[in-house]
């Protein structure tokens, strides 16, 4: 870490240089991600009434009603809350108390430092596959305090145990789409539907799609079936997580991220392997770019 | 009207015939069904398919067509216990079980009001029905029986305006056990981290979802 700050210094005059030396700090070390969550994030009884209390309020309510809140920066079907469980509270759930001490970072996906501001702008372009709100906008603002409230008592730049969704090492034989199919039509259609459209009420999504034009874009972390697996192991079915096996959270997170979904934004010229090769060949496991079953991945899903 | 129209109503009269033979749901609901076995749903139910909440009677109006049927099926077959409702569903045709089920799902039920999510909770009832208790994984009850607890689905049944002897009886049959018939076991690992407290808070909180005023 010290080497890393140290080369980061250095290289403030010549970025181009540096390149090969600086990993991406907001990945996770996985280590002291198996080690067990023990913070506890302060209770909402605990808020002032003042105008700190009131931007918590606000920021909490951005993250659980995004999309109804958030129109004009949300351009799916999807709620902060729905990748970050207990209103950003829960471990291994990529609590917002595990990321926002470790902010500013440098990240390898836009290949700067970015501030928490940055971070969360990032799950707009993507997981939401919206317009970011300008990181000085009352809506950022409210959801950064959101997010300090809760990191209260946690140390700055020290990985807090529980953060992120620890990582699921890949079976030794990869993963299959029929177990994948399998798996979601027994244990995840019943709230995302049988075609991962997700369940709305009164036009308002409950439950979120998991693919096609509603659902996370091609360029979300989640779209990476490593991420995904992580994510669906700690997590899912909601009220059981741990429940599925490792080979299981795998080939479903296969299953769902064969399936198109709005296409990267970040497409480069239009062409779809210029994009693959530029974000997606070193980012993680994903099918972005590649065919399957004679069918090329990452088209999009148009609009 | 000219005689061409008269022969095509005529015509369509024959022709619609048979559906009007089909099962009728609303009589099932109201006299009961071919069988006599099979009484009408209304004594127990209520003539508007609210339920009898002093008697902790389930509101089955505006309930889905699929949940409906799935506990009607279930009861035949004895995956739900309920002395009352196993043979009243054993003496109902497949026929029969899906017509009153459609048509219970189209019969209208008391608007539930928008509690919605943001709402940072007044006290810890509202608390668990919003966010739940992760700490025992106990999920939302909102989060999988949607906004107020109007229903999500076919899988996942209103809890606004059910009776709160209605809700407190389910969740108590799912702790001990004598229900099961909960897709997945969804429910029953959420039932049986509730305390007995809770569960009764619980289903006050929904039993009067429905009722409550709108703040404007």
């Amino acid at each position: 870490m010290k080497t890393l700050i140290a080369a980061l210094w250095l290289s403030a005059g010549v970025v181009q240089a540096a390149e090969i030396a600086m990993s991406d700090q907001s990945q996770l070390k996985v280590p002291d991600s198996q080690a067990t969550p023990v913070f506890v994030p302060p209770a909402e009884s605990e808020l002032p009434d003042n105008a700190f209390g009131q931007m918590v309020r606000q920021g909490h309510a951005l993250f659980v009603d995004t999309r109804r809140l958030m129109p004009e920066a949300v351009g799916n079907g999807m709620n902060c809350s729905n990748c970050h469980l207990d209103q950003g509270r829960m471990a291994h759930s990529a609590p917002l108390w595990g990321a926002y001490p470790m902010y500013p970072a440098y990240r390898k996906k836009n290949d700067k430092v970015n501030t928490y501001a940055e971070r969360i702008q990032g799950c707009f372009q993507f997981s939401m596959n919206g317009k970011p709100p300008a990181a000085d906008s009352p809506q950022m603002t409210a959801l950064s305090v959101y997010s300090y409230w809760l990191a209260t008592g946690t140390r700055t730049g020290v990985e807090t145990p529980g953060r992120g969704y620890p990582e699921v090492p890949q079976p030794k034989d990869g993963y299959d789409f029929k177990r994948g199919e399998q798996v979601y039509s027994e244990q995840c259609a019943i709230c995302h539907g049988g075609k991962g459209e997700g369940q709305k009420v009164a036009g308002e999504y409950v439950m979120p799609p998991l693919w096609g034009r509603d659902a996370y874009n091609w360029g979300a972390g989640m779209h990476r079936i490593n991420t995904a697996a992580s994510f669906i192991k700690h997590n899912m079915p909601l009220g059981k997580p741990g429940s599925l096996s490792d080979q299981q959270a795998w080939d479903v997170a296969a299953w769902i991220n064969r399936h198109e979904r709005p296409q990267d934004p970040r497409l480069v010229e239009g062409s779809i392997e210029k994009t693959r090769v530029k974000f997606h060949a070193n980012d993680g496991v994903n099918l972005y770019g590649q065919k399957v079953e004679g069918v090329l991945i990452g088209q999009g899903t148009g609009g | 009207m000219n005689p061409m129209s008269r022969v095509m109503i005529g015509s369509l009269l024959i022709l619609a015939w048979p559906a009007a033979h089909a099962v009728d749901g609303q009589k099932i609901f109201t006299q009961g069904g071919q069988n006599p076995a099979a009484m009408a749903c209304l004594g127990c139910h209520g003539p508007d398919g609210k339920g009898i909440a002093a008697a902790g009677f389930p509101r089955l109006s505006g309930l889905s067509a699929g949940y409906l049927s799935k506990q009607l099926d279930d009861f035949r077959s004895g995956s739900r216990k309920q002395p009352v409702m196993e043979p009243l569903a054993k003496a109902l045709s497949d026929e029969e079980i899906r017509a009153v089920s459609a048509w219970l799902s189209t019969q209208p039920s008391d608007p539930v009001t928008g509690v919605r999510r943001q709402q940072i909770a007044s006290n810890p009832t509202e608390r668990l029905a919003l966010y739940g208790d992760w700490n025992r994984e106990i999920p939302g009850c909102v989060q999988c029986h949607g906004p107020g607890g109007a229903g999500v689905g076919e899988h996942f049944p209103p809890l606004a305006g059910q009776p709160a002897a209605y809700l407190v009886a389910q969740l108590n049959a799912w702790r001990d056990g004598s229900r099961r018939n909960d897709p997945n076991q969804l429910m029953v690992g959420v039932a049986k981290a509730m305390t007995d407290a809770e569960v009764t808070a619980i289903a006050d909180y929904f039993a009067h979802a429905a009722h409550q005023e709108v703040a404007p």
